[in-house]
């Protein structure tokens, strides 16, 4: 059910104000409890076992020495979990296929990167545990292995599954190769198009996966009882999602497991799929005691997240006057171990802020022997915006134009084509570009070795499952329990919302997660859609507790219930006729609840549709170190569309925390690897991510045109923040020093390499 | 191998425990008292989450061993707030959104505490350098400096009074 609202309401008490989130004082005074501060009594460790070999075919695995050191209780490897059928599953852009996520939780027949999970063992102590696992005896075939995407897809490359045929191909490929898939979205005709133009730019491009980076490692508790029932705590974007994946691995009806949501230390994406669950739950069931899984960092970076890497090409034709008349790009993303990139958003997302007759995209998913990649922060979408924005912002030199004003000539409106069939159904990209051309530092002038650079970013954001139950207690206070992991401060964008629909104080609501026994199901917190959809579900069920309340009030006053309004938080009169009544408050009201009906409750439970895209439009000034090659960052302006934001400070937040992890990825974050392929920076003093000293402050500019489908207007705020950063970054180096660089990350050592070959050339 | 005997003091209060040799400090705080407010981010000393005030200095508790913390005094995150009443960093904390998802804030404030108590008035390079090895993933930092600044702010002027 999709409420409707044209006009969004104006009239805003609690909706745009800043309160103190419910999870505030537990996060401050070190009490909430994350995926690894859950404790039972007789609680056994478990430890993972990882193959030191990036591909090796596994011909047989020794356990009887580590089960019997004394402490052990329980040892398990791949082949301990059910085999799983061959199946894509689900919405062609997030394909599941369990044959392949049983293998990545653990590996069978082969290992497929360092880290690949082979074993594991539980044990009275965690430094038992770590001995069992060094008397586990792996018997390894080592095989060639093969790291890079475009080396992935060469004639000759190792494959990592013998038998895999490109899918998306017609007619279907002969020989297997390491191409999962191919897929490919146009419109008008690309060739046409660029007949017409008057400059024609085409560049390479290539992108360093990059870790999520969440502070908290994955942990898990689990208790797996003789009776069949399974209880886990962790911490997830989504405990519904740990819930029927590991259901699924283990082979149990779901309702045998329940899964409470831990505190969250961060996700981005990357906590939207189990590693640790199935193998605590498969421990527990063996050994009859609870496991407890707690990764350290370098587990987190050999095994878990990261986004794609990739290697792109991309060509765009301009004519004169600033009207783009085609776009052409081909994008090959490193999936990682098993298939599932998010290439497809990628080829989605890649041309989707402009208004293009003429456009194709083509992707590649490609597996090699590292992680399998997880989702990041608007999948997909930053990693081609790096390409394409960083084209854009060459053909607006090309034509002598404002890169801003380029970027407005072509934005996209509303009845806009988009590459992939539907017509743009919503604005908001204008006045992302209108925000920035109207900041005061725009047009500020800079010193040497200085340069600004613009670019922008599309994500759909999502909609989707949600359910919610909201409460009045006896004493009119309210309760919301929601089934959505709150990653960002949706408990508070839900007790505001309450609030703002019941007419009472923000103080009054208290916001919950509840348990996967307790609520209904729950699609992950991802793809920015929990204010939105969740939101939606929590003001209807707001507004089925005003018609119990007005049922009620007319029951207490003895009138026909349409002559109770609702206004204020009080059930009132419709009109004077209707009697000399005082306005009944929630809470006496509630005083009343036995007699009128019981407890004063409302589940509801929703597929929300009709979410409107977000838009950002950022500037950034560099500061280039012609000796160093080092890049500092002196402004930051990212200019965003959010719908309308429910909590400013919070939107703000996001802003600043998708732009910092753009900043990381344009300068920094990469994986390096050696010829063994093994990762050689697995830890956090080598993958480096910006710290407090490498930054300014963040300048958010929020721009609210709401999504007339949303009851407040919210269109979701968390993730296109990150997506034109990088480019942002490159462009304003290219400004600041001339040079145009197409890979990331653009640390000192590239950056001085790129200056010193530009000047032996001059 | 024997246990070590410790006596130390945190937060104020007497604690003894017995750990191995090659226990760390923060193995000890969260999987032997419980005191599971100081968090690992990395046990290698890069991220700061598990960020304890030693005898006057931070440290990073995984760097720390177990038996190192004998005769010395311990703040953990759990005796920032005296009883129900927050310490002006957390409240400004909470007023300023300086966190998300909240797993680096307990070592970020432990951190901030201790350059507030050296610094009553820091600028906010001199907070960003200090904080440089607290990493956060969330925030970009903004909101983090601005809620210490505001702090200080705050705490200068009730020392004043």
């Amino acid at each position: 059910m999709l409420k409707k609202t044209e006009e969004p309401v104006k009239d805003l008490k609690v909706v745009g104000t800043r309160p103190i989130r419910p999870d505030g004082v537990p996060k401050v005074t070190g009490h909430a409890q994350y995926g690894a501060d859950y404790y039972l009594p007789g609680m056994l460790w478990g430890k993972i076992l990882r193959s030191p070999h990036a591909h090796a075919r596994i011909r047989s695995i020794d356990t009887s020495k580590a089960q019997a050191l004394p402490g052990v209780k329980a040892v398990m490897v791949g082949s301990d979990l059910p085999e799983q059928k061959f199946d894509y599953l689900g919405p062609d852009r997030v394909q599941v296929n369990f044959w392949h996520m049983t293998r990545n939780i653990m590996a069978r027949e082969k290992a497929l990167y360092v880290g690949h999970a082979v074993a594991a063992v539980a044990a009275t102590t965690p430094e038992i545990a770590a001995e069992a696992i060094k008397l586990i005896e792996v018997d390894y075939e080592v095989l060639p292995h093969v790291i890079d995407v475009d080396e992935a897809m060469a004639e000759d490359a190792p494959l990592l599954f013998e038998d895999m045929i490109t899918r998306g191909v017609n007619p279907s490929p002969t020989k297997p190769s390491n191409i999962a898939r191919r897929a490919e979205f146009k419109i008008g005709d690309v060739e046409a198009g660029f007949a017409q133009a008057d400059e024609i730019v085409e560049m390479s491009f290539k992108t360093s996966p990059v870790h999520q980076g969440y502070i908290e490692p994955h942990a898990c508790l689990a208790r797996f009882g003789a009776d069949g029932q399974c209880e886990i705590w962790s911490s997830s974007q989504g405990h519904f999602m740990v819930r029927g994946y590991t259901a699924k691995i283990l082979g149990i009806p779901v309702n045998n497991l329940v899964v409470h949501p831990a505190e969250i230390g961060g996700g981005f994406g990357g906590k939207t799929v189990v590693y640790v669950e199935p193998i605590a739950a498969t421990l527990s069931r063996k050994s009859g005691l609870p496991v407890k899984i707690v990764m350290t960092r370098e587990e987190v970076f050999l095994a878990t997240g990261p986004t794609a890497g990739s290697s792109m090409t991309v060509r765009m034709g301009v004519k004169r006057d600033g009207k783009i008349v085609a776009a052409d790009g081909v994008f090959k993303f490193q999936a990682g171990a098993f298939p599932g990139s998010p290439v497809m958003n990628g080829c989605m997302c890649a041309f989707s802020v402009y208004d293009l007759e003429n456009a194709r995209a083509v992707g590649y998913d490609v597996v090699s022997n590292r992680p399998k990649s997880a989702a990041y922060r608007a999948p997909g979408s930053p990693i081609v915006a790096f390409a394409v924005e960083s084209v854009v912002d060459e053909l607006a030199r090309r034509i002598g134009m404002d890169p801003l004003e380029l970027r407005l000539r072509n934005a996209v409106k509303v009845g806009s084509p988009t590459i992939w069939g539907p017509k743009h159904g919503h604005g908001g990209f204008r006045e992302t570009i209108e925000a920035l051309m109207n900041h005061p530092e725009y047009k500020k002038p800079l010193g040497p070795n200085q340069g600004r650079g613009v670019a922008s970013g599309f994500w759909f954001n999502g909609a989707g499952e949600s359910a919610v139950t909201i409460h009045v207690g006896e004493d009119g206070s309210v309760s919301i329990a929601s089934g959505s992991m709150d990653v960002g401060g949706s408990r508070a964008s839900m007790a505001i919302m309450a609030a703002e629909t019941l007419g009472i104080p923000y103080e009054k609501v208290r916001s919950t997660v509840a348990n996967t026994a307790s609520i209904g199901y729950n699609h992950v917190t991802g793809g920015s859609r929990v204010t939105y959809a969740t939101g939606m579900a929590v003001v209807q069920a707001c507004e089925r507790i005003i018609e119990d309340l007005r049922t009620r009030a007319a029951m207490m006053w003895d009138v026909n219930v349409d002559d109770v309004i609702w206004e204020d938080g009080c059930a009132k009169p419709a009109n004077p006729s209707v009697g000399d009544f005082k306005p009944l408050t929630l809470a006496e009201i509630a005083a009343k609840r036995a007699v009128t009906g019981g407890p004063i409750a409302a589940e509801v439970a929703i597929n929300a549709g009709g979410q409107a895209p977000g838009f950002s439009t950022q500037f950034c000034d560099v500061e280039v170190d012609p000796e160093t090659g080092a890049v500092k960052i002196l402004r930051f302006v990212a200019a965003q569309d959010v719908g309308r934001a429910i909590h400013p400070s919070y939107v703000e937040g996001q802003i600043q925390g998708g732009v910092t992890q753009g900043i990381g990825w344009a300068l920094n974050e990469t994986y390096v690897y050696n010829s063994k392929g093994e990762m050689e920076n697995a830890g956090f003093l080598d993958y480096r991510m910006p710290v407090a000293s490498d930054l300014p402050m963040i300048e958010a500019v929020i721009v609210e045109v709401p999504n007339p489908n949303h009851p407040y207007g919210v269109k979701g705020a968390g993730e296109v923040n990150i997506v034109p950063v990088t480019a942002a970054v490159a462009n304003a180096i290219r400004s600041a020093t001339g040079v145009r660089l197409t890979s990331l990350p653009m640390s000192p050592p590239v950056v001085l390499q790129a200056l010193e070959s530009e000047s032996a050339s001059v | 191998m024997a246990k070590h005997h410790v006596t130390t003091t945190i937060n104020g209060e007497t604690v003894e425990f017995l750990c191995d040799t090659k226990q760390s400090l923060l193995d000890v705080l969260r999987n032997q008292l419980y005191m599971t407010g100081t968090k690992e981010g990395c046990a290698t000393g890069d991220c700061g989450a598990c960020t304890v005030n030693m005898d006057g200095t931070i440290v990073c508790s995984c760097l720390v061993l177990g038996v190192e913390a004998e005769g010395k005094s311990i703040q953990t995150i759990e005796g920032m707030a005296k009883g129900s009443e927050l310490h002006p960093l957390q409240q400004k904390f909470l007023e300023h959104a300086a966190l998300q998802c909240g797993i680096c804030t307990p070592g970020v404030l432990v951190a901030a505490k201790a350059l507030l108590e050296r610094n009553p008035d820091p600028t906010e390079e001199e907070v960003r350098y200090w904080l440089a090895g607290n990493l956060c993933r969330c925030t970009g930092y903004n909101k983090i400096v601005e809620a210490v600044l505001d702090a200080a702010r705050v705490m200068r002027g009730a020392s004043n009074a």
